[in-house]
């Protein structure tokens, strides 16, 4: 799932200085299941958001609404009858969300009250890890299923490179287990060494933002 | 729900959950009380206040130490007096009913 995380609350308040008549918009997409822009996270941050407000003597309307996914145009669509009630829309979707909703409503400011992070999944609840980086070009089944792109820290594909630590860690934070290190393991495990054993070749990155922003056009389904 | 009291005009929040390690719920109130620290430390952050919010953790036979944790909560809260909000709407210092 795409991953986000709350801006700090007085980033979003800062955000809102202007404003005294919004729309607060979650999305029961994948920022649901990491918890960041669900329905709990828009009452949640709907309440911080008044308390603040009305402590600091300027109280703000705030209609609290959860879009079934902010990334597709029907669900957009139902904000219609009323965001031009409201001076802005504060989006608590992903990045895609924020900017679709901006995309359909041409004269309402769009703020995002969330960071997009990554693609990963919940390793426990509460903890959740990046695991793909969507660079159009998939080698998992070369690797392990472990991809190198994302969990190599320089995205190297024919590593481990110079700087695993002996306890198969990465340079760049002890914390982060050397992603060469876990294909490997993997493939040992597989019996699939010799995947290891090929060069890959330089992988190209025009599937990835190098080509520009992408887009998949799928003719059977336009018609 | 703890923020909707606020909301609501509560100066001060008690959240009370059962003994640590004594949950019907095996960790529930242990969850309850990472979640009241997340709460406080956003009250701070939107100066309320977090020390407005607090879990006490007690079993159902306790109503002696009930009424103590209950008398404590009341005399900080009045000490802190209103919430910055209750200031605005006018409501001043005003006498925690019991």
């Amino acid at each position: 799932m795409i991953m986000g995380q709350q801006k700090p609350i007085r980033a979003i308040l800062d955000m809102l200085a202007p404003y005294d008549k919004i729309v607060l918009a979650g999305c029961h997409g994948c920022v649901t299941v990491c918890r960041a822009g669900g329905q709990k996270e828009v009452e949640i941050l709907g309440s911080a958001i008044r308390l603040a407000r009305e402590a600091e003597g300027r109280p703000i309307e705030i209609r609290e609404v959860t879009l079934e996914r902010q990334c597709d145009p029907e669900y957009v669509e139902t904000m219609r009858p009323y965001v031009q009630d409201y001076q802005a829309v504060l989006s608590i979707a992903c990045g895609a969300g924020v900017q679709f909703v901006a995309e359909k409503y041409q004269t309402t400011p769009v703020l995002p009250g969330l960071d997009t992070t990554f693609i990963g999944v919940t390793e426990k609840q509460g903890i959740w890890a990046e695991r793909c980086q969507a660079c159009g070009d998939c080698v998992l089944h070369l690797t392990g299923g472990i991809c190198p792109v994302a969990r190599c820290s320089k995205s190297l594909f024919n590593g481990p490179c110079g700087g695993t630590t002996a306890e198969g860690r990465c340079e760049v934070s002890k914390d982060i287990p050397c992603g060469w290190m876990l294909i490997i393991e993997r493939l040992r495990n597989l019996n699939m060494l010799d995947n290891y054993r090929k060069i890959l070749p330089m992988k190209g990155w025009r599937t990835s933002r190098d080509g520009g922003p992408r887009r998949i056009v799928r003719e059977d389904l336009t018609q | 729900m703890i923020l909707k009291a606020f909301e609501n005009g509560a100066d001060g929040v008690m959240v009370v959950g059962c003994l640590e390690g004594d949950c019907h719920y095996l960790t529930g109130n242990l969850r309850a009380r990472a979640r009241v620290g997340r709460v406080a430390k956003l009250l701070d952050e939107i100066g309320i206040g977090g020390e407005r919010v607090q879990m006490f953790n007690l079993s159902a036979g306790e109503g002696t130490k009930f009424a103590r944790f209950a008398t404590e909560m009341v005399e900080r809260i009045r000490a802190l007096g209103p919430t910055p909000v209750n200031v605005r709407r006018g409501g001043g210092q005003k006498e925690i009913e019991r």
